[in-house]
């Protein structure tokens, strides 16, 4: 194809803050963040779901924001904070989603889990949504095929009225 | 995803240069558009040019009254930007109404202006498509085609313009500067799409070499009466089947200035200076916004399955602008239409 490189690019060094710790890694410029993630840095707890940022499964924060993890390249983050889902318990207590979560019982199958939770956390931080309808809304970017919606609308009320 | 080489650009001159030198070459600021459709191969770019570090990320008041906003503000600091919250809260509930939180803030607004359309056919690279391998065919014209355009459309496409931020800015008379190699220039945004006519690969008047540094809205912001109504399958996340975009300055119930916008329903954002100039002068009452809707619909063909969008977009710009004449405007979160 004459649109494609011959060559195989070099691997480009690039650093992110990963739940707080510095991590240095070579990758090609196509590694999605969530690859990276997952398969460099063997971070499984963020989900690959739909890889095409329909689904929030791979939602993370970067600097504090939440994303879809599958639409961001790597190389595009170097130098940058990223929070999954495993950096958000600290000194072994849960964050207050995190326990939300389980006091509603906001999930069957969890696989979309670590995405509502790191959303949620985005959700928190941002400080638009105001009661259920408001967090209904801004919570569409993230999809439970098991339908555990009221629960995680319920989950996500508590740790907003406790924050 | 195919193989592509990476650049970081230093500055925008450096973009425009590394542009030049590479005919396959792509901007990438969000990436929220363009890395899906490089994974369906749909695009597939030689090199990425990142522009996501570039300074575009101001919003300033410009000398008139009006804001300048960098190519590169993400879509929710536009929205929820004070100034646009007071101001222009017609864009802010627009661009609201669009995506998902997650892409929201990852989207830049130079990016929304750029993305493509989402015709089912544009993606599926097993089907003919004059936009994606132009000379093909369209497959929609004789397809499923309940989303696609019943406005401006051509035999060569009849895809739909996905945004609805740019519905918003097209009702507001915005502004797009671009830059070049041949130096910078000013386009209205409803001059920056295109129709399909016989090139529908061609989506906007962007040139190949061009980079969008920034929008401009006008100082009237139409602040008190406006509504931005979106019609779709769901109540949230998805893209509108019709939208409207109504703004209105008033005088007790005469109209003194309208702005009427469609999404959804054509190749670009669908405004009728007619239509407005029709309404300018009149009672609010919906007598008068139904004359306004026939005639922004004026020419509004169907194909097989779209027909429900010419009634549907004729009610539903009665009722945005019902709603904009309250100064009471659609809720993006509470999803009852008043």
């Amino acid at each position: 194809m004459a649109d494609i490189t011959d060559q195989i690019p070099e691997r480009i060094p690039i650093n992110l803050i990963v739940n707080g710790v510095r991590r240095t890694l070579e990758v090609v410029p196509w590694t999605t963040l969530l690859d990276a993630l997952r398969d460099r840095l063997e971070l499984t707890g963020t989900k690959k779901g739909c890889d095409h940022g329909q689904c929030g499964a791979c939602t993370v924060l970067i600097d504090g924001r939440r994303v879809n993890s599958c639409l961001t390249l790597a190389v595009m983050k170097d130098g940058a904070e990223i929070t999954t889902i495993e950096g958000l318990a600290k000194d072994g207590a849960l964050h207050p989603l995190q326990q939300a979560f389980i006091d509603h019982d906001a999930f069957q199958c969890g696989y979309c889990t670590p995405g509502q939770i790191c959303s949620a956390a985005g959700l928190l931080a941002e400080g638009h949504a105001r009661g259920a309808d408001e967090i209904r809304e801004v919570m569409s970017g993230n999809l439970c095929r098991c339908g555990a919606y009221p629960n995680i609308v319920a989950a996500i009320e508590q740790a907003m009225s406790r924050s | 995803m195919n193989n592509f080489q990476y650049s970081r650009a230093s500055d925008v001159a450096d973009a425009i240069r590394l542009l030049a030198a590479d005919p396959n070459a792509k901007l990438i600021a969000g990436g929220t558009n363009l890395i899906d459709l490089m994974k369906e191969n749909v695009e597939r770019p030689s090199r990425l040019i990142d522009i996501s570090r570039l300074p575009l990320r101001d919003i300033e008041e410009t000398a008139d009254g009006g804001l300048r906003i960098g190519a590169l503000v993400p879509n929710s600091d536009l929205a929820y930007h004070p100034l646009i919250e007071q101001r222009y809260p017609l864009l802010a509930s627009a661009i609201l109404a669009g995506a998902s939180a997650q892409l929201r803030n990852m989207a830049s607004v130079g990016g929304n202006l750029m993305q493509r359309t989402r015709c089912a056919y544009f993606y599926d690279t097993t089907t003919p498509c004059n936009k994606r391998s132009p000379g093909t065919g369209c497959s929609a014209l004789d397809g499923l085609n309940r989303n696609h355009a019943i406005l401006g459309t051509s035999s060569s496409c009849i895809a739909t313009n996905p945004s609805d931020m740019s519905v918003a800015l097209a009702a507001l008379g915005a502004l797009v500067h671009i830059a070049g190699s041949a130096g910078e220039r000013t386009l209205a945004l409803t001059d920056f799409h295109r129709l399909p006519d016989d090139k529908p690969h061609a989506d906007t008047n962007l040139g190949s070499g061009e980079i969008i540094t920034a929008i401009e809205l006008p100082p009237r912001g139409f602040a008190r009466n406006y509504s931005y109504l979106k019609i779709r399958d769901r109540l949230s996340y998805a893209f509108a089947l019709v939208s409207v975009a109504a703004a209105l300055e008033l005088e007790g119930n005469a109209i003194i200035e309208a702005r009427l916008a469609l999404g959804g329903v054509a190749h670009k954002p669908w405004r009728s200076l007619e239509a407005e100039a029709a309404l300018r002068g009149q009672a609010a009452t919906p007598d008068h916004f139904g004359r306004a809707a026939d005639l922004l619909l004026q020419g509004a063909t169907a194909r097989s399955h779209n027909g429900f969008k010419i009634e549907l977009a004729r009610r539903a710009v009665v009722r945005t602008l019902m709603q904009a004449t309250s100064a009471t405007p659609q809720s993006q979160a509470h999803k009852k239409i008043a």
